[in-house]
């Protein structure tokens, strides 16, 4: 009753607002807020030089290096074959076209122990396909890249994939009569639509890709300071039983997270109008 | 029903369009072959043969080592443990997402789009801080965790904390199901249950179900999956005690560690198994709930 009287804006003939608003208030708090308030209450007990100390110390920049760049680079090279796999979807012909479709969402349920120990395999030395490269993957700062590039997939194909199948051809026949070249149609007018949507695909890779861990940790090597990523490092404190260090690190990580989170929700506010103006 | 999977096949095919406009808004075949080579060349380096990998390694040593090491006790409790985990989380989750979905989609509230940003809140967080908190709040050190000491409760290291993690990184799939389409949907359905003497059940169960149905079956399917393949927010809470308290994601872990190749691919192949099926089935709801998309957006013009 409380809840209904205080919160909604206008009478509703409909039953259930109370409780259900009350259970999912209460579910949401005891699953979600209070655990991750404890990590920021975790870290209020330590001092700021401790704090400090620990998310700072060499081996754990280290990390947020791997973390981040290889994060980036596999982000990136998502966004650019994510949008050909898009564009081949939505616009072209060819056999099985329908079974690839649905198989792009695999990265999402594919157990992550599972890829990991695929990609480990096919990339060590002796792999599949790790037996032609010149270079080492597994158990290097390498197969971390491949392993975020795999749970990235679907990302960028995801969000183009719609935005790409709603352009309205007209634009394309204007551009074409207007002159212009099928690149310069793709550049000046394609690209400029799909824009807000490749961004907020690379954006969910990113954020993705900095708190994956087990995909990552079978084919990482895991050594400290080459080849170690941000989450594992947390796992590392706690098995010491540095639960402040670990909570920490861990801080870091949300921060950035959330930090993501809002950056993708204005991303694709900006998506969202940039369609409806077309 | 037959008119909504009709109308799936709307998608705008280049190879459809009159020879005459082929020049002007489509890409010169070799073009087309190029970027659709690259595109499968992309797919086919880091989906398909990952996905042909598993299969390939579970059945390299013969039928008999794979039945062996899926059948093995450990290998049976922790497939038991996944079915428990999973078979608790989910319809915890369900229920939470039928809830919220209720209150947001049909009521104008205050405060709604904080609500929303916070069901979200759990896809954002690394699956490693997801039981990392658990063990701030249960663990020995943790808030309640002297208390479950004394009444002899053991969360962390155990089956509640396995469940915990897994409902954390679930939380979100079936409530981001149901909201845009019930919001989609409107009150007008609900209300004139009501108006007709329909009670608050009757209304929930012969009105709203039946609607959101394929979407709700949608949600589940895609949570079942992560609650069996979670594997960073489980590996932190449960100890990995063999035959205790591992799951199948966490055996696998461990079996791989011990250079038992062909029995870890074994037990992944199951997973891989499950992801296929999952995949299978969400293609299928897909085009249905696409169809009932459209047919909401077609009655409210």
């Amino acid at each position: 009753m409380i809840l209904s009287r205080t919160l909604l804006k206008r009478h509703s003939v409909l039953p259930g607002f109370d409780l259900a608003l009350g259970f999912a208030l209460l579910y949401i708090s005891l699953i979600v807020l209070v655990p991750l308030s404890a990590a920021f209450l975790k870290t209020f007990t330590m001092t700021w030089a401790s704090f400090w100390d620990a998310v700072s110390s060499p081996r754990v920049v280290a990390s947020y290096r791997l973390t981040f760049g290889a994060s980036f680079a596999a982000a990136a090279l998502n966004a650019v074959f994510g949008l050909a796999v898009a564009w081949v979807l939505v616009r072209y012909e060819f056999p099985f076209k329908r079974l690839i479709d649905a198989l792009v969402d695999l990265p999402f349920a594919l157990p992550t122990a599972v890829a990991g120990i695929a990609l480990t395999a096919i990339y060590a030395e002796n792999g599949w396909i790790g037996q032609f490269l010149p270079f080492k993957v597994s158990f290097t700062p390498l197969g971390v890249f491949v392993a975020l590039v795999f749970i990235g997939v679907p990302f960028v194909v995801r969000t183009v994939q719609p935005v790409l199948e709603d352009v309205n051809r007209e634009l394309e026949e204007a551009a074409a009569t207007l002159g212009a070249s099928r690149w310069q149609t793709f550049t000046k007018v394609i690209l400029p639509i799909v824009l807000p949507a490749l961004l907020t695909g690379f954006a969910l890779a990113f954020a993705r890709a900095l708190g994956e861990y087990g995909s990552v940790i079978f084919i990482a090597g895991n050594m400290p300071m080459v080849s170690e990523i941000t989450p594992l490092l947390i796992i590392t404190k706690l098995e010491q039983y540095d639960y402040a260090g670990a909570t920490a690190i861990a801080v870091v990580m949300l921060v950035t997270s959330f930090a993501l989170l809002l950056l993708i929700n204005s991303l694709q506010t900006w998506a969202r109008k940039r369609q409806g103006g077309v | 029903m037959n008119t909504l999977v009709l109308s799936t096949h709307d998608r705008p095919a280049g190879g459809d369009l009159p020879a005459a406009r082929r020049s002007a808004t489509t890409e010169s075949p070799w073009v087309r072959r190029l970027l659709i080579g690259a595109a499968l060349a992309f797919l086919t380096l880091f989906l398909f043969v990952p996905l042909v990998t598993v299969f390939f390694e579970a059945f390299k040593k013969g039928w008999g080592v794979y039945w062996a090491a899926i059948t093995e006790p450990d290998a049976r409790s922790a497939i038991a443990l996944t079915l428990i985990a999973a078979g608790i989380s989910v319809p915890a989750n369900l229920i939470f997402g039928v809830s919220a979905a209720w209150a947001i989609a049909k009521f104008d509230f205050r405060g709604k789009n904080v609500l929303l940003t916070l069901i979200d809140l759990p896809f954002s967080v690394s699956p490693v801080i997801a039981g990392l908190i658990y063990v701030l709040v249960f663990g020995l050190q943790g808030w309640f965790g002297s208390w479950f000491i004394d009444n002899d409760m053991k969360i962390i290291f155990a089956v509640p904390g396995i469940v915990l993690a897994t409902i954390f990184v679930t939380f979100p799939f079936v409530a981001r199901e149901l909201i845009p389409l019930m919001q989609a949907q409107g009150q007008e359905q609900e209300e004139a249950a009501r108006v007709l003497g329909a009670s608050g059940w009757q209304m929930f169960w012969r009105v709203t179900l039946p609607n959101v149905k394929w979407a709700l079956l949608y949600g589940v399917i895609l949570c079942n999956a992560r609650a069996m393949g979670e594997f960073g927010a489980v590996s932190v809470v449960s100890g990995h005690i063999r035959g205790q308290t591992n799951t199948m994601p966490l055996h696998i872990e461990i079996v791989y560690n011990e250079y038992q190749f062909a029995a870890a691919f074994a037990v992944a192949s199951l997973l891989a198994f499950l992801a296929l099926v999952t995949l299978g089935l969400k293609y299928v709801i897909e085009q249905r709930v696409k169809g009932q998309k459209r047919a909401v957006g077609d009655r409210s013009e």
